[in-house]
């Protein structure tokens, strides 16, 4: 498609038609929050902008070894993903408009879908959303519109940020949100019972939790069920290749954040969102659905499924105003998933958990270190240090390491724990000099 | 076109069966016939407080997705809960295995505002013109 800029005389014309002076106009943003970054002073050739920019760009610390995750990993992303990705066929963020017309990009949303509903178990996926916490809200609003109920029990293992977002979303709606705590590790099964009445619509679990511990909640999803509330899991997908699935334990949706599957991070996003349920939920499910039928020929086709649930359709009864996807990165885990296959994916979760408990291993050899093991981990876990985590963390970014993320950012007086995340990149080499460096810190 | 003497109707094509308290709702003959082959149908809950004319429920076709309204306000009683599995009981029997839910209805002077089988079917030619 080209690109059609305004040239100035469209742009005088309609703002003169609507009655505003200059395109700032436009706008009402405070003067504290406008950018102030663009100070480039006027009549700089290309060339030296570029300049400009480039220099600044390296002030980002890019090529620090990195132990941070908190719900974002930093795995390897093989060099085909961006090839295929980047096929002009291919590259657009959006959901086809005339999708019927775009068969492969069907078959790619319908394959990506099938690799969901394989990684949690669940019977149907949607064509994704967002990113993670965009994708726990809609599996929240689903719980409330399928139970009628307006109680919502979210564990506090449940990453902060999407436990913001939450309370955000649902800021002018008439929704209690009960907190149940993390009791060394582990959701507080007790305080979930004295919660769970017959007003709660959902309960809302993290496997692996914000601290790393994982859990086995077939226990707690059967009460859930017997209040007649439903069970949500956010979770996290490279950790199924060898943990039991969100459908094994019970949970009727499973949402997370599909990053790590072949996203690079970069500053928060582009992600990926994906949603996953059981089949008596499908009509509630927002989001496009991809689904497999033949045409007239009997030859395999792909078609926009379900789409009574839609905008377009149902108006102002519609499921949810979501009505794209997040196409790109949906592309982007479809292949990742894809060319490692059932085997590398399995094989990449033994990494990264072997990993960790290397790491794990070398912290105890460390007086000033405490790892925290009162529950099993996979490829992140909690450290408690003879330090604020947070001075800690500045002083390793001198060795160029990202040593972890101090949890008392999100917990209350939690100031000396580290989250440390250890992905298949890190090599033992590296493993090594960071246990060292940070044992001269402390 | 099949429309039963002893049922009122809407302008909207639903049906309302008085038994006593107990009211019947449904959708007619000639909506089924034209919303088509029904897929799907989203029902009010038990114990639901309903106002005549408001809505009640979805039905989805392979054609569209239709709002109905109910025909008297009241109290909902009980869903046919045989419509989730079998939808297409709308299409083969509308007026009997086809109906939607029950009503315990609040306000019998509310019926003044039906139509009986005739003025119904009076109604169908003259929107078929």
């Amino acid at each position: 498609m080209n690109f059609i800029p305004h040239t100035q005389g469209d742009i005088k014309q309609m703002l003169e038609t609507i009655g505003v002076k200059s395109i700032a106009g436009l706008f009402n943003i405070p003067a504290e929050l406008r950018p102030n970054s663009f100070d480039i002073a006027p009549g700089k050739s290309e060339f030296e902008v570029t300049e400009i920019l480039r220099k600044l760009s390296l002030k980002n610390a890019t090529g620090l070894v990195n132990f941070v995750g908190a719900g974002f990993y930093d795995h390897f992303i093989p060099a085909a993903v961006d090839s295929i990705t980047s096929r002009s066929e291919f590259y657009t963020a959006y959901t086809p408009y005339q999708p019927e017309c775009s068969q492969g990009w069907l078959q790619a949303i319908y394959e990506y879908q099938s690799i969901i509903c394989q990684l949690t178990g669940l019977d149907v996926s949607n064509a994704s959303l967002y990113d993670g916490g965009t994708a726990i809200f809609e599996a929240m609003m689903m719980a409330i519109r399928q139970t009628g109920r307006h109680k919502i029990i979210v564990d506090s293992g449940v990453n902060l940020i999407y436990r913001t977002m939450l309370y955000t979303y649902t800021l002018n709606l008439a929704i209690e949100f009960v907190e149940i705590p993390v009791i060394h590790g582990q959701s507080s099964r007790e305080a979930l019972f004295k919660h769970l009445d017959d007003k709660t619509a959902a309960v809302i679990f993290q496997n692996p939790n914000f601290f790393g511990a994982i859990d086995d909640y077939s226990d707690a999803v059967k009460e859930v069920h017997k209040s007649g509330a439903l069970a949500i899991a956010s979770v996290y997908p490279v950790s199924l290749g060898m943990l039991k699935t969100p459908a094994e334990m019970g949970f009727d949706i499973a949402t997370g954040e599909g990053q790590s599957l072949g996203i690079p991070l970069s500053f928060g996003g582009p992600y990926l969102g994906f949603l996953a349920v059981k089949n008596e939920l499908v009509r509630q499910m927002p989001g496009r659905i991809v689904g497999a039928t033949v045409d007239s020929d009997g030859k395999r086709g792909f078609v926009l499924t379900l789409q009574t649930r839609e905008q377009h359709i149902r108006r102002q009864r519609a499921t949810s105003n979501i009505c794209s996807n997040q196409a790109l990165c949906a592309l982007r885990a479809a292949v990742f998933v894809s060319l490692l296959g059932r085997n590398g994916f399995r094989l990449l979760a033994e990494q990264n958990y072997q990993r960790a408990e290397f790491v794990k291993e070398q912290l105890s050899k460390i007086g000033a270190v405490e790892v925290k093991r009162s529950s099993p981990t996979f490829n992140e876990f909690t450290v408690l240090l003879s330090k604020n985590a947070d001075e800690v963390v500045r002083l390793l970014i001198e060795k160029g390491f990202a040593a972890g993320f101090p949890l008392g950012r999100f917990y209350k007086g939690m100031d000396n724990y580290l989250l440390i995340a250890v992905t298949e990149k890190r090599t033992e080499e590296e493993i090594l000099s960071f246990t060292d460096c940070l044992k001269k810190v402390l | 076109m099949n429309i039963p003497g002893n049922l009122l109707y809407t302008k909207d094509h639903e049906w309302a069966r008085i038994e006593g308290k107990i009211a019947y709702i449904g959708i007619t003959e000639y909506a089924q016939h034209s919303l088509g082959d029904i897929t799907f149908v989203e029902l009010p809950k038990s114990g639901q407080e309903l106002k005549q004319s408001s809505y009640c429920a979805t039905v989805e076709s392979v054609k569209a997705a239709s709002e109905v309204f109910v025909p008297l306000s009241g109290k909902v009683i009980s869903v046919n809960s045989q419509l989730s599995k079998n939808p297409e009981l709308i299409n083969q029997s509308p007026y009997d295995q086809g109906y939607f839910f029950t009503m315990e209805f609040s306000n019998a002077a509310e019926k003044n505002n039906l139509m009986d089988a005739k003025a119904y079917e009076t109604y169908l030619e003259s929107i078929s013109k």
